[in-house]
Order: C-alpha cells, then sequence, then structure tokens
C-alpha cells in the first residue's frame, strides 16, 4: 500500500500545483485602485519586508490617543447619553468638546489647524466613541471619514483654505447623497444642477442626511447631465443658510437618536463656481471611494458598540446580579454565550484594522472593507441583542444602556452600504477571482 | 527674574481602574499584562504647572520627569500632551524598584541639574502610597514645601498655598524656590487633545540611566509578605433601638 501511495505522490503534487495559489496568501499585489484618503498612501515602501506585527498593534501616538479619547468619551460623553438618546439630539457642549478634542479633524493637517494623524487613528477614535455612545460616534465618522476626506483630497486649494480651518474648529459637515428614489442604488439620485452664468443651480432634495440639524457644511451630489446618466453626477459645497436651502423634516428613529437624520429641500440653489467639488461629472467616483473608506469607520462603529454592550453585560453578570446562591456569570449557560460572543467581537475587530491597515498601505482594501462592515455590524447585532437578555430586567429597561446598543444596532446594517450591497461586492470581488 | 523653571516627577502605576491583585509568590501586586497610567495626583501636578502658564505666571520651562520602566515613556508622551515642554526618563529596569528616599535623592540631583525652581508632584503614588517623596526632596534640598494642595497662587517670588485639612483650611506662604505636592480637589486634569498628542511626538525625550546621576538608591526597605485585606463580613440586622444599643455594648463600642 505505501508503495502506491508512493508511486502516485508526483501526481498529486501534479495536480496541487495546477490550482491557483490561495488567494488569500498569496504576495500582495500591486495596488489596483486610487487609494481614496486622506493620509498619504505608504506605496514607496516595500512593505512585504518589514515583519508583520500583531493586527490589533497600535503605535505609541494611535494608543495614546486611543487612551485620551476613551477617558474623554467616560467622563465627558457618558454622563448625558442617556439624556441625549430620550431627547433625540445631541447636546451641543458634546459637539464643542468633540472639537477642542481635535475629534472632528484626526487627518487634518496641522497647517488646517487640525491633528494630522492618520487614517487607523480616526478608526481607533471612532470604535472608542461608540464604545460610549454610538451617535456621537457616528457624528464624527461622518465628518471625518467623509467630509473632510472629502475636501482634503479634491478640494482646490481655495477650498481648504476656506474651509479646512473651519471644520476642524467650529463646523460640522454632512454628506448628501441618499434620495428618496436612490439609496443603495446610490446614483439614481435625481437631485439636478444646471450652469448658471456664475456658477450652478441646484434643485431637488436629499433623504436621511446625517448630521444635517448640526452641520453647516454640506457636500450635494447632483446630477450636471443626466443624459450621462450617473456618469452626469458632480459634487458640490453647499453652506446652510443659502436661500433655497431648507431642512424639511427631522427623522424619529429607532437607535443613534441623538444624532440627526433630516431630509433637505434645495429649490433653486445658487452655488458660486468656486464651490464645485473637484472636477464636474466626477462625483460618482469620489462617492465610491468615500463610501468604500467610510465603511471602515462604519465598521469600527460597530465593534466599539459590541465593545460596549458586553463591557455594560459583564460588570452586571460578574459584580451585580446573584441568583441561586451565586453571581449569574458563574453559570457555565452564561459563560459560552459570553466566551462565543467575545470571540466574534475579536474577529471583527481583526477584519476592521486590517483593513484599516491595508488602506493605509495602499493596497486594495475594497473586499476588506466590505467584509469588515459586513461582519461587524452583524456581531454587533448579536452582541448587544444577548447583552440584553444576559441581564435579564435591568437590560430591558431604559435606565441603563443595555437596550439602547440594541437599538443603535440595526442602522450597521443599513447605513453606507446595506448588508445584501456589502455581500454583493464580496461576492462580486470572489468572482473575479475564480472566474478562469 | 526669567520664568519659572517647573519640575514635575511622574509615576507610571497601575491604572485607578483595576482591582489590584496581589501576585502567587505574596512579594508584590500583580503588574504583568495590568493596564498602567500616569498616577492620577501627578496628572494634577502637570495640569497646574501648565494652569500656572496659562495664568501668565512666567513659566520659561516645564519639564516632566519619570524613573521607570521603559514603558514609562508613554506617560512622559501624555505629560507632554497635556502640555509640558520636555520630558526627561530615567530608564529601570522591569522589576527594579525604588524607593522614596532614592527617588527623592534623584530628584534632588534633577533639580540641581535643571536649575528647577519650583517642583511640583503628587501626593502620592496609587501604587505604594507613601506619601513621602515630596517631603523628603524638600528636606533634601532644604526648600520650603506644601503638602496636599488645594490651591497655588504665585506673585513673583512669593508662593501661597492653600491645604484641606481636618476642619478647615490651611494658608501656607513660602519663597521660591519650593516643592509642592498636589492634592485632588486642586483642579481638573485636561484630556490629552489630537493635535497636542501630535505636538507631543516632536518635543524632546532625553533618556537617562541611574549611572548618570551618581546617586545611592540602595533599597533600605524589604518587602516581607504582601496579602489581600480580609475579606469583609456581612453586618447583623438589630431588631430596634434597644437592640442596636445591646449590641454596641457587647462589641464593646459604647
Amino acid at each position: 500500500m505505501a508503495s502506491v501511495t508512493k508511486l502516485l505522490r508526483p501526481v498529486a503534487r501534479a495536480a496541487k500545483v495546477s490550482r491557483p495559489l490561495r488567494p488569500a496568501f498569496s504576495k500582495p499585489a500591486a495596488p489596483q485602485i486610487r487609494c481614496l484618503s486622506s493620509t498619504a498612501p505608504r506605496r514607496e515602501i516595500d512593505i512585504s519586508e518589514i515583519p508583520p506585527t500583531p493586527i490589533t498593534h497600535l503605535s505609541e501616538t494611535e494608543a495614546l490617543m486611543a487612551d485620551s479619547v476613551s477617558k474623554f468619551a467616560q467622563d465627558a460623553i457618558l454622563p448625558k447619553v442617556r439624556d441625549m438618546d430620550e431627547a433625540e439630539a445631541m447636546d451641543p457642549t458634546v459637539v464643542e468638546q468633540l472639537f477642542e478634542q481635535g475629534l472632528m479633524s484626526v487627518e487634518i493637517p496641522e497647517e488646517y489647524g487640525g491633528a494630522g494623524m492618520n487614517f487607523t487613528s480616526a478608526i481607533v477614535a471612532i470604535e472608542e466613541l461608540a464604545r460610549v455612545d454610538p451617535s456621537v460616534s457616528v457624528m464624527v465618522d461622518v465628518h471625518n471619514t467623509l467630509v473632510n476626506t472629502a475636501i482634503l483630497k479634491w478640494g482646490s486649494e481655495a477650498l481648504k483654505k476656506k474651509y479646512l480651518p473651519k471644520l476642524a474648529t467650529n463646523t460640522v459637515g454632512s454628506f448628501c447623497l441618499s434620495e428618496p428614489v436612490s439609496g443603495s442604488d446610490a446614483f439614481a439620485l435625481a437631485t439636478k444642477a444646471t450652469r448658471t452664468e456664475n456658477g450652478y443651480k441646484i434643485n431637488g432634495g436629499k433623504m436621511w442626511i446625517t448630521n444635517s440639524m448640526e452641520a453647516d457644511f454640506f457636500i450635494v451630489f447632483a446630477n450636471l447631465d443626466p443624459a450621462k446618466k450617473y456618469k452626469g453626477i458632480t459634487a458640490f459645497i453647499m453652506e446652510k443658510g443659502t436661500p433655497g436651502f431648507s431642512i424639511a423634516k427631522k427623522e424619529k428613529k429607532l437607535g443613534i437618536k441623538a444624532s440627526s437624520t433630516c431630509v433637505i429641500n434645495f429649490d433653486d440653489v445658487e452655488i458660486p463656481k468656486e464651490n464645485l467639488l473637484g472636477n464636474e461629472f466626477e462625483g460618482y467616483k469620489y462617492a465610491i471611494g468615500l463610501l468604500n473608506e467610510g465603511r471602515i469607520g462604519i465598521a469600527a462603529q460597530m465593534t466599539g458598540l459590541a465593545l460596549g454592550a458586553f463591557e455594560n453585560a459583564a460588570g452586571y453578570v460578574w459584580n451585580d446580579r446573584k441568583q441561586f446562591g451565586k453571581l449569574i456569570g458563574e453559570f457555565q449557560g452564561m459563560q459560552h454565550q459570553m466566551a462565543q460572543a467575545w470571540t466574534e467581537i475579536q474577529a471583527a475587530r481583526a477584519l476592521v484594522f486590517n483593513a484599516a491597515r491595508k488602506k493605509e498601505a495602499g493596497e486594495d482594501f475594497v473586499m476588506d472593507a466590505a467584509m469588515a462592515k459586513l461582519y461587524a455590524s452583524q456581531v454587533a447585532g448579536r452582541v448587544s441583542s444577548q447583552a440584553v437578555e444576559w441581564m435579564g430586567g435591568m437590560g430591558f429597561v431604559r435606565e441603563g444602556l443595555a437596550e439602547k446598543y440594541f437599538r443603535d444596532s440595526k442602522i450597521g446594517a443599513i447605513y453606507e452600504g446595506t448588508s445584501n450591497i456589502q455581500l454583493t461586492t464580496i461576492a462580486k470581488h470572489l468572482q473575479k477571482t475564480y472566474t478562469k | 527674574m526669567s520664568g519659572l523653571r517647573i519640575l514635575v516627577p511622574i509615576k507610571r502605576v497601575v491604572d485607578y481602574a483595576v482591582k489590584p491583585r496581589v501576585n502567587r509568590a505574596q512579594t508584590a501586586v500583580e503588574t504583568a499584562s495590568v493596564k498602567h497610567s500616569m498616577n492620577p495626583f501627578d496628572e494634577l501636578s502637570i495640569e497646574e504647572a501648565v494652569r500656572l502658564r496659562e495664568r501668565k505666571v512666567p513659566v520659561s520651562e516645564i519639564v516632566a520627569f519619570s524613573a521607570g520602566p521603559p514603558k514609562a515613556q508613554d506617560i512622559l508622551r501624555t505629560a507632554m500632551a497635556m502640555g509640558a515642554d520636555r520630558g526627561i526618563h530615567v530608564q529601570l529596569a522591569e522589576k527594579e524598584e525604588l524607593e522614596p528616599l532614592g527617588v527623592a535623592k534623584l530628584l534632588q540631583k534633577v533639580v540641581e541639574k535643571e536649575k528647577s525652581d519650583l517642583v511640583i508632584l503628587g501626593k502620592q503614588s496609587i501604587d505604594d502610597d507613601a506619601g513621602q517623596t515630596g517631603q523628603m526632596l524638600a528636606g533634601l534640598l532644604g526648600w520650603s514645601q506644601a503638602t496636599q494642595a488645594s490651591q497655588v497662587k504665585i506673585e513673583g517670588d512669593s508662593v501661597t498655598v492653600t491645604r484641606e485639612v481636618d476642619g478647615g483650611v490651611e494658608t501656607l506662604k513660602a519663597k521660591l524656590p519650593m516643592v509642592i505636592t498636589t492634592d485632588l480637589r486642586l483642579n481638573e486634569p485636561r484630556y490629552a487633545s489630537l493635535p497636542n498628542i501630535m505636538k507631543a511626538k516632536k518635543k524632546p525625550l532625553e533618556k537617562k540611566t541611574l549611572k548618570d546621576f551618581e546617586v545611592d538608591i540602595t533599597n533600605r526597605l524589604k518587602t516581607l509578605k504582601v496579602t489581600e485585606p480580609p475579606a469583609r463580613k456581612g453586618g447583623v440586622k438589630v431588631e430596634d433601638v434597644d437592640g442596636m444599643i445591646a449590641k454596641l455594648k457587647e462589641l464593646g463600642a459604647l
């Protein structure tokens, strides 16, 4: 028998070689996409020479800022979380403090009054904030990963000089893409732009716009030439208060209630020529790029939320609640659930940080970002739901935060690409890899 | 007069939110893979130094100093992110421990070398809780000292320190140079903001070893055993006032 296998070995070997290498471990291919972040990609460095470190390893600066943000969130935000949720409004002092801490300008360079940090720092900050309040976290996420990045990447020098110092110190930004007729099909948008003598005129409306109550600065996507279909989409900068701009309605939501979400109308809004962002007809490209990396931010918000929900419940079951003469966290039925949940959280975090590092390294991260967001939002949904059950009655009442984490988790599967859209993105990549 | 040269010694300790546990050998508190951060009283010291400068007291330099393992560098960066101008790190081996007198002797050398005229340090570190270093340093330097400060005012070379004592406040007045130790109600330390964290990266951090200072830091104390405090026993319920008095008498409290 042994001789038979020996005889067959070369055949088996040949068969193996003919199959493609497992893509997950193949040498990183040359970056296939343009890196769209404000952090300069370190493409000139061949990272294959650098000894790999644990994915969760943070640089000294990142670790220091994680500590500082966590402390700030615990002391300054936590006491207000419940009230802001009940009031369905963001406390203006929180917004002010976020600016003071530099959390609204993570990647804006120092010369424009920002912190000048890297992309992963922003991810760390978003996660730390979400551990305490996912609503505050999403405000910081949208402002940093979508708005600031858009200006840094495509804003003219004049736009950067005019707006970045404001975005770094006192002006909240908002990103207006979704419409009643356009969500997952982002490019079905119906808002129209027409050229005028001095610039552009915009007509139409947007829906589900995050930060719109607090924001004074809006990036608006509109179609400048509907005949070109999605290739007519162009990005504009609009300030609140421009005649014709109005907020029609503030939505009442299931979760992240303190974060504002509104319907916005544009009625002949005149925009000066210099408020064109980047070039005409390139809006769709900008939007895709921004959303691809924005997803890593939402994924971090979801892992932060899962951590927050877990820690909140763990504190209760291992310290406070006793049944049948022992702490409920000592029952094996509880322990196994919690161990499983913790493992899933860490698996999701590995995806998130890996996507962030790949983006910084200038590698193709689109599928990684999609996987991170998909999985992180699923884990957040599962863990925050279980955490309510672990805490029993205390989880169900609105006195603590367990039920809030649960409600807040739902949005993770919806915004910045629904879970189905993430799955489609991942499947497309896979099909491309495996099509012979 | 040129501005004040403030020295702020800081220590890396087990984070205040972590429940300390005694190690298996019962020789010390477990420190391996436990979250560490800056001693909370030292945060107050840094904050006070920075606020003195913000209150327009002429301050020419704020130097943060720490003697500790390589990781102590983190808290020096934090101190610089909060507003210290530079840091000095005396690197100790992982298990090397200094006693208050050793630290005070070391600080004396630093003060002489840096020509400091004000030392602000925490009244105690939350790991050993010795509460001695500031006083010993003042003694070695022959300087005035004001411990457990709840308010500090500086006008020219005259310093007024308010300290909370049992039943009231005590106000001390002394001339510079001086040693001040800080207490909880002195101020509320700021969070290091992101731009300041980035600025701190560019501030100089000098690395030194004990050899550079030529001080006798031989330890004089020996730890025999470390144990957890006994678990608190539950109390008893009494029926009424008479019952309570009887119980108190029984326990010898009345």
